[in-house]
């Protein structure tokens, strides 16, 4: 069934009820016109969690991860951030959208969002893109973010980059720039959406070690991947999404180890 | 014959190089303010365009058509004498005096709306052309959309409007020419009657037209440099970079 309190681990259980629920979504349902992306999802994160969302193209794996900071508004359904539901309303078309725009807004500050195509403001070079949240969202006084700044990029190895814009860089590069510039405010909950998928194969490895030793740190993360041999290596809990519902889940050794669904069998097949 | 020329170009009376160069400054006056004004419309015109609800965008979509399909001599006419009347109309109605609009506003007034509409469009262009990726980003790290239209995408579209705009700031030194039918003093108006009052009008009007192409060399080489420091994070394209 959907719901992540279904099926627990033996050794990850007690993990699993203790902590803080960072992340609850609750029969969350998409609906692009005709298109029914989501068909009623559920998903926990609590503090340390490292949640790998796996699935097929447009099983609605991205859908997901972006709902949850309403860069795309759910059609229905419950979010909560840190225990703080998201209020929704019906515009005036009836299109769901966030009821209060200064709450959508304090809640994306707290989730580091980390994209498929990087994304970093280009008319910024790199230490400008980090520091530029934390300053002007955040407040913190411009020394301190640079001094933050400087650390979280000598952390993913880009210490020499500091005053190169963006498109001076590798891919790899680029992401990892971008992984700073969401761990610079000091989120909550880092939120990946397929972070190697636009990188050639040589850089994958260097974005992947940068998110392994975020995950080894206990920091609490949702992670859309392709990466199956990285989310079982990283992962506390893997989701596995199916034409908009969560098919099966549990702990990476079950999932991999002994897939019960069909579906997850024939998609492992495919994609190793 | 020479010296001639100089008598007629001197800055001092009865030379009338004073007067040309007054004109001149006038000119830049109205530019500066008129391109100022055009391009704040353009920024909100198009915002609005792109982000505003339907009536909105009708209003807009309603401005940058006429403005753009009207003749401006015939734009400049309407809404000088038909905006001057209609605020002393207007001011009579609550009981105030009619004011004599100063000719320098009204120059601005009336040309900023003509730059607003060409504005509106170079500037939603250029947002069109920003990556999308970039304004998602703002958005899921929590900007408001006030401190994301400053910090990001104002300047990220810059580079894709600086020829657009660098366009319409040269339209705008040599619009002002068309004040001239309004009996504003600007450079053209001041040359005819420096050229009646001589009966030179081969000397004057070339000295004009030297005047206003060094405003444009100027302004190059301005706008190189504006071009270059907006396309600072942008790689050199072969042969299209500076």
């Amino acid at each position: 069934m959907i719901g992540a309190q279904a099926a627990p681990s033996a050794d990850r259980s007690s993990s699993r009820q203790d902590a803080a629920e960072a992340i609850h979504v609750e029969n969350l349902h998409k609906r692009f016109g005709n298109l029914h992306v989501l068909k009623g999802v559920s998903l926990s994160a609590r503090d340390g969690e490292v949640i790998a969302i796996i699935g097929g193209s447009g099983s609605g794996k991205s859908t997901l991860l972006r709902c949850i900071n309403c860069l795309e508004n759910p059609t229905s359904g419950i979010i909560r951030v840190n225990g703080e539901e998201i209020r929704l309303k019906a515009d005036s078309h009836g299109h769901t959208v966030p009821a209060d725009r200064r709450q959508i807004e304090r809640i994306r500050s707290k989730l580091g969002m980390v994209f498929q195509s990087f994304n970093l403001w280009s008319h910024m070079t790199l230490i400008e893109n980090v520091i530029e949240v934390p300053i002007h969202v955040l407040k913190v006084p411009r020394a301190e973010a640079v001094a933050t700044a400087e650390k979280l990029l000598e952390r993913v190895g880009l210490a020499d980059k500091r005053d190169v814009y963006p498109a001076f860089l590798s891919g790899g590069q680029q992401q990892r720039g971008a992984i700073a510039r969401a761990l610079a405010i000091q989120p909550r909950v880092m939120l990946f959406d397929e972070p190697t998928s636009a990188l050639d194969p040589e850089l994958v490895g260097e974005v992947l070690k940068v998110i392994a030793d975020l995950a080894h740190e206990g920091r609490t993360m949702v992670l859309v991947t392709h990466e199956m041999k990285f989310a079982r290596e990283v992962a506390s809990h893997v989701v596995y999404l199916y034409n908009g519902l969560v098919e099966e889940e549990g702990p990476p050794e079950q999932l991999f180890g002994a897939p019960r669904s069909e579906r997850l069998k024939q998609f492992l097949r495919n994609v190793s | 014959m020479q010296s001639g020329l100089f008598e007629l170009l001197s800055p001092n009376p009865p030379g009338w190089g004073g007067n040309l160069l007054r004109g001149l400054a006038n000119s830049l006056l109205i530019a500066v303010g008129a391109f100022g004004l055009g391009n704040l419309i353009g920024i909100a015109g198009a915002w609005g365009k792109l982000y505003g609800g339907p009536i909105v965008r009708d209003l807009l979509e309603t401005y940058t058509t006429v403005v753009r399909a009207v003749p401006e001599l015939v734009l400049i006419l309407l809404l000088y004498y038909a905006g001057t009347d209609l605020i002393g109309r207007l001011l009579e109605a609550f009981g105030y005096q009619r004011i004599d609009i100063n000719g320098l506003v009204a120059g601005i007034g009336v040309l900023g709306v003509v730059q607003g509409a060409y504005s509106t469009e170079v500037l939603r262009g250029a947002i069109l052309a920003v990556p999308q990726g970039q304004i998602e980003a703002a958005r899921a790290f929590g900007m408001s959309p006030c401190l994301m239209l400053r910090r990001i995408t104002l300047p990220a579209m810059l580079p894709f409007a600086i020829p657009g705009l660098a366009n319409l700031w040269l339209i705008a030194t040599k619009d002002t020419a068309l004040l001239a039918i309004v009996g504003f003093n600007e450079l053209t108006q001041e040359t005819r009657q420096a050229a009646g009052a001589t009966k030179a009008y081969f000397t004057f009007f070339i000295a004009a037209g030297v005047l206003y192409l060094a405003v444009s060399l100027v302004s190059n080489v301005f706008i190189g440099r504006i071009e270059r420091w907006a396309r600072r994070g942008m790689p050199a394209v072969a042969g299209g970079g500076r």
